[in-house]
């Protein structure tokens, strides 16, 4: 059961994320291009109540954004800077080619009347010219110094702003796991069935897991990125708007050529998917039915498909890997072109006295940083959407349909004797298919009530209602008189002991999932349970006895024993009123009988509904219903059905013909 | 592990990688031969108002970024290549391995392990070696050239090279280990909440049952703080990363300035080769921090690499003879009607796991006979599916022999061993395909008339009359969308459109009705009259009838002989029966 669970879940997961999910993961943003993304037409509502999970931290998050637009701004500024120290060693270059007491509009006469019109004109540019002086340390100190502390600013604000962020991330995604969890325990069970398992689980954990990296990163670095992007340019077209314009034209460059590699990798990837689904397949089926394709003569057969898909997997994962590693290189390339160009123009304009040397070299820092978020945002944008439609599966689960609250005002229930009656119940599970109609039944205190029929009939639907694990459709149940709607589900269930068809434990001890039951049971109360309920038997022969710790399938004790520690549990919690609905088919019968002994103790002086499989078992009780297609078509005890010879008989006689052959 | 792993499958590779080391070289070399041009553009074109030289240098330039894309290319392709050709051939290799794995192997690693290890592990190899390939090879060469070049622009100022490259070095080394055991606790706490809700969400009914939905909100509350707390640590300390790195990245251009203007003054350096030192630095740095943020991936993609070798390197417990020895008798199918049949001998059984001190099978010796029914009952964990698993060799015995027709099932070639038996599993397990293409998993050329009367036998026959398509209705991957009944008699059906010399029948009719079982047992008679028919059963009015009922207790044989002997001599018998009424309903 455990593991089809698991490998729905899985499969869910990795259909939505793609095979190398969890690789791609770590790795960085431009290796998500090919990330399925699932457009969606609310995407803009959903990415609102997305950032909305971050209200409570609104203010938090501005002071952040506040911060990363001046550590932005700061590190614009520095290359600027940079320059200007470039600018001045230059000019002190040359003040010490120009004699001492020459001024500078007299060297520029010199240059011009020696035909070297292109010094002359850059001379004429230069500030700061010191003739025969040569770089002045002091001014080139001070603007380095200058540059050092904007710098240095710059790094802190962006490590507190990402630190903020990342306590707000966190912060959102916690109250967003705690949300869908407390949501969890407000969902009618009837959610639950109608939703794959695996399905759900998914959402709950992968979806979540993916929001919260999904926030992460856009939130410290999309912002980042789009306000270094708006800095540089601005930087670039204060510097210098010609080579702006030409730096600009690389935009809708870079974007075209991440679009078209996009879409081609994207093709690639879908395909990739579709292979590696059809190797997983293939593995998953050779694997699981490991014994059979051998004894059946099948290994070679299943070896020449997996031959023919594993070849479709490396092609269609050679061409994404190939397609989608272009992507950097190719910006790498544009940026290239860029620099070339920014050199030849820059070099040009400087030789012409219209821009100085430092200008370049900043300009050619800006151009750098510009491109490099350019491509972050797109990549992110990928992300983004990924996030965007984790969150609108999670918001799903969030929105779905509850169930009805507990009266305010409720009743409650003080030591009931146990008197349960259906009054004219009616039921179904989807309206267009009845189930349970009209269903009147009386049950007596300390009564014991077999419930038995096909497959179907509405036996475990009967005792779901008692427990208002569903809602009647009409008419009412009552315990003791009082209609079990106006008490609240909490007080109902405190009164009712359970022992279900699915052993289910949970990761803990053997004597925390004893005193699940009641958690505030006394050492000797568990151990009195556990005796009862012939746990105490094989408990001494586990090595570490109640302490033992059962693993997530709790596959270190045996079916019957973890039926027996689930009876325990029942036991413990001392309930009024007690249902079994009994599932020993897997149980080897000695154990059954062992179970049956167990259940027997714990039956005594309660009102109990007994689902029950082999009809031998159920021969003490009071009171027998069988049920065909959600009524009762019988009822009473064993010796007035059998003798009726109606549907009970045929049962019976069904169930031991095989016996009755020999 | 991940090293020798790569190295041994990038053999066959070993042209497209020397290639990608090559191309690599060439966009290394020309990257860095950029800003030097940059450089000359400056101290001799700008700086002596030489236009044709800008001019003449920019189109080198332009030359030089073609030759870089192109090697760029080149080297994405190599890597896809070489990646995605080693993680086809780890595939294979891995698949062929289990493939030739016993049960014994199959269920000490659990098939769940060894599909991901066959899948996502691979995976994982595939995306480090890529990127391996694509940045890891060019990082040295990067740095290397790097200094080279800084080194050729101006001497005097490499001392800084030798500083910041280790400082730089240094942090983000410090960082990323600090981090690197988080991110296990990390993985730990994320999966801690996960299965709280996997508990809560598989548990609903017991949960809300026992009113428990408090102690479950505190029990996920205590992982989900946990979680976040992990996640913050991760965090604060990703965040000291970029800005730590800019810093560096920024004083070490405001040093090359602050120490290059002073060179400039004396007239040691040009201020273009000042601003290509500066470049140089930052190309150099750039490698390093990409070199540390790479061998993040590394630790992750070695734990891949180890269970990857751990399946390649496991050697399979069961192993066919080079020398086999033909069976007597023919072969399955329509030709296996005359002929001499084979009996199924134990002798003196034992089967242990290896390491464990008490054995599950022990001084095991009966002989079933063609023609008999032979019936195995016990309580759970006694042995049976193991003592049936020992016959096609799922298991070979660690003591005694099975014998098929007085040969050791170990001296005959495995086809020949499983071409004679029709086993039916425990859980039934059905290969996706349609209902026919499942029954002929027993006989490929069987007819659709020999599939009909199959499932006739099988109790099968109105179930699959109903579903849509009949014979040719699609079957799910391992069955799921028929239930437990149905696929139990599908499979009954599948072993026996093989019409084989033994049949084996584990535990194979619990799921069905008593009278449906009674029905299938009297169909059954005819069809393998001939056989040996082995039985697993649960419920004692399945094997009431057996020609020989064997009652297993603690891995030994404690009763053999038909129902009424075993009632009055074996006294586990008894018991098992009592526990089933059947006695005295019966009587």
């Amino acid at each position: 059961m455990s593991d089809r669970i698991l490998s729905e879940e899985e499969k869910a997961a990795q259909a939505r994320r793609g095979p190398a999910g969890g690789a791609q993961r770590g790795g960085p943003p431009h290796m998500r291009m090919g990330q399925p993304t699932e457009k969606s037409i609310t995407f803009v509502p959903s990415a609102k109540r997305l950032l909305g999970l971050m209200a409570p931290d609104k203010v938090t998050v501005w002071v952040a954004l506040g911060f990363a637009l001046v550590s932005v701004v700061l590190n614009a500024l520095g290359p600027r800077i940079l320059g200007h120290a470039t600018d001045l060693i230059f000019s002190g270059l040359f003040s010490k080619r120009i004699p001492p007491g020459v001024t500078q509009a007299q060297a520029v006469a010199k240059l011009r009347a020696a035909g070297q019109d292109r010094l002359a004109d850059m001379l004429a540019a230069m500030d700061h010219v010191r003739p025969g002086l040569g770089v002045d340390f002091g001014a080139v100190g001070r603007v380095l110094l200058l540059a050092l502390g904007l710098y240095a600013v710059a790094s802190l604000l962006s490590y507190v702003q990402t630190r903020i962020i990342v306590r707000v991330v966190n912060a959102a995604v916690y109250r967003l796991r705690r949300d869908v969890e407390a949501k969890l325990g407000r969902l009618p069970l009837s959610y639950f069935d109608t939703q794959p398992r695996g399905e759900l689980l998914s959402r709950v954990t992968n979806d979540i897991d993916n929001i919260a990296q999904s926030l992460q990163q856009t939130l410290s670095q999309l912002l980042t990125s789009i306000l270094t992007v708006i800095a540089m340019l601005t930087m670039m077209f204060w510097v210098s708007p010609l080579l702006a314009i030409i730096a600009l034209v690389t935009i809708p460059v870079s974007v075209g050529i991440t679009a078209v590699i996009g879409k081609r990798s994207q093709a690639h990837f879908v395909q990739q998917w579709a292979s590696t689904g059809q190797v997983n397949s293939i593995v998953e089926e050779t694997f699981s039915g490991h014994g059979l394709v051998k004894v059946f003569g099948q290994r070679a057969a299943l070896g020449r498909r997996f031959r023919e898909v594993n070849e479709e997997l490396r092609d269609s994962s050679f061409g994404a890997q190939f397609i989608s590693g272009l992507i950097m290189p190719m910006m790498m390339f544009v940026g290239n072109l860029n620099y070339v160009i920014i050199a030849v123009v820059g070099g040009l304009r400087v030789a012409s006295g219209s821009m100085s040397i430092g200008d370049v070299q900043a300009f050619i820092q800006y151009s750098r940083q510009f491109t490099q978020p350019l491509t972050q945002v797109a990549s992110m944008a990928n992300l983004m959407q990924s996030g965007v439609a984790s969150a609108e599966r999670v918001f799903d689960v969030l929105d779905a349909e509850e169930q009805v609250p507990d009266p305010v005002a409720a009743a409650s229930l003080v030591d009931p004797h146990g008197l349960v009656a259906f009054e004219n119940v009616s039921f179904s599970y989807t309206p267009d298919k009845p189930l349970i109609e009209d269903l009147n039944l009386s049950v007596r205190p300390g009564q014991t009530v077999a419930i038995v029929g096909p497959t179907g009939a509405g036996k475990t639907t009967l005792v779901n209602l008692i427990m208002r694990f569903y809602e009647v459709n009409s008419g009412r149940i009552t315990i003791d008189g009082v209609d079990i709607t106006d008490l609240t589900r909490d007080d109902l269930r405190g009164h009712i002991g359970m022992v279900l068809q699915d052993t289910w434990l949970f990761a803990g001890t053997i004597r925390d999932n004893i005193a699940y039951g009641r958690p505030d049971a006394t050492e000797a109360e568990i151990l009195e349970a556990a005796r009862a309920t012939y746990v105490d038997r094989f408990v001494h022969s586990l090595p570490d006895g109640y302490d033992t710790l059962l693993d997530s399938e709790a596959s270190n004790i045996s079916a019957g024993e973890k039926q027996l520690v689930t009876i325990a549990r029942a036991f413990v919690s001392d309930p009024a009123l007690l249902i079994l609905d009994e599932a020993t088919s897997s149980v080897d019968t000695r154990t059954e009988l062992l179970v049956q002994h167990a259940m027997r103790a714990l039956r005594a002086d309660r009102t109990s509904f007994v689902i029950a499989h082999r009809l031998s078992t159920i021969r003490d009780a009071d009171l027998i219903l069988v049920m065909e297609d959600g009524r009762i078509v019988e009822h009473g005890s064993h010796a007035e059905l059998l003798e009726r010879g109606g549907a009970f008989a045929r049962l019976y006689a069904a169930q031991f013909a095989g016996a009755a052959t020999d | 592990m991940l090293w020798t792993l790569i190295r041994t499958h990038l053999r066959p590779y070993a042209g497209a990688v020397s290639a990608v080391v090559v191309l690599q070289f060439a966009a290394t070399v020309t990257s860095l031969y950029l800003p030097s041009l940059n450089g000359q553009i400056i101290d001799k074109g700008v700086a002596q108002g030489d236009t044709g030289f800008i001019l003449r240098t920019g189109g080198i330039m332009l030359a030089v970024t073609l030759v870089n894309i192109l090697a760029t290319v080149g080297v994405a392709r190599g890597a896809a290549a070489a990646s995605a050709g080693v993680a086809r051939d780890l595939r294979g290799e891995v698949f062929e391995t289990v493939g030739d794995f016993s049960a014994q192997e199959v269920s000490r690693f659990g098939a769940a392990t060894l599909i991901s290890r066959n899948t996502n592990d691979v995976q994982q190899v595939q995306q480090v070696l890529n990127m391996g390939l694509m940045f890891m090879v060019s990082i040295p060469i990067m740095m290397v050239g790097g200094i080279i070049m800084a080194l050729r622009e101006d001497l005097g100022l490499s001392w800084l090279v030798a500083v910041a490259v280790p400082l730089l070095g240094v942090i983000v080394g410090f960082v990323v280990s600090r981090m690197l055991p988080w991110f296990r606790k990390m993985q730990e706490s994320v999966d801690a909440v996960n299965r709280v809700l996997r508990e809560q969400i598989t548990g609903i009914r017991v949960v809300r049952a026992f009113v428990r939905e408090p102690f479950e909100e505190a029990r996920f509350d205590e992982a989900n703080r946990t979680y976040t707390g992990t996640a913050l640590a991760v965090g604060r300390l990703f965040a000291l990363v970029f800005p730590l790195v800019m810093l560096v990245f920024n004083v070490s251009s405001v040093a090359v300035l602050w120490f290059g203007s002073h060179r400039v003054d004396s007239g040691d350096m040009q201020v273009g080769a000042l601003t290509a030192f500066m470049t140089y630095l930052i190309q150099i740095l750039m490698s390093v921090m990409m070199g540390v943020m790479m061998s993040m991936m590394i630790p992750r993609a070695s734990v891949s690499a180890g269970r990857i070798d751990e399946v390649l390197a496991t050697r399979p417990s069961v192993v066919e003879t080079p020398a086999p020895v033909a069976l007597p008798g023919q072969a399955t199918g329509a030709k296996a009607a005359s002929g001499q049949r084979l009996d199924v001998a134990f002798q003196d059984v034992v089967f242990a796991y290896p390491g464990a001190d008490v054995p599950v099978l022990q001084g095991i010796s009966f002989t079933a006979q063609p023609g008999e029914v032979t019936a195995i009952v016990g309580s759970t964990g006694a042995g049976k599916t193991t003592l049936v698993d020992l016959v096609p060799r799922l298991y070979d015995v660690t003591g005694g022999s099975v014998r098929l027709g007085g040969v050791d099932v170990r001296d005959v070639a495995l086809d020949d061993l499983w071409d004679r038996i029709g086993l039916v599993p425990q859980k039934p397990f059905l290969f996706s395909g349609t209902v026919a293409s499942n029954l002929r998993y027993g006989d490929p050329d069987a007819t659709d008339e020999a599939l009909w009367a199959a499932l006739r036998v099988a109790q099968a026959d109105d179930f699959v009359r109903a579903m849509p398509g009949e014979l040719e209705a699609e079957i799910s991957q391992g069955g799921g969308n028929v239930s437990g009944g149905q696929r139990q008699r599908l499979a009954i059906a599948r072993a026996l459109v093989r019409r084989p010399e033994i049949y084996l029948f584990d535990d194979s009719f619990s799921a069905l009705d008593v009278a449906t079982d009674a029905r299938l047992r009297a169909a059954l008679k005819p069809w393998t009259a001939d056989a040996v028919v082995l039985v697993v059963a649960q419920r004692v009015s399945s094997i009431i009838d057996a020609d020989r009922i064997i009652v297993l207790e603690d891995g030994k044989v404690v009763g053999s002989g038909r129902h009424t002997d075993l009632l009055a001599t074996c006294t586990e018998y008894a018991e098992i029966v009592a526990s089933q009424a059947v006695r005295e309903e019966a009587a």
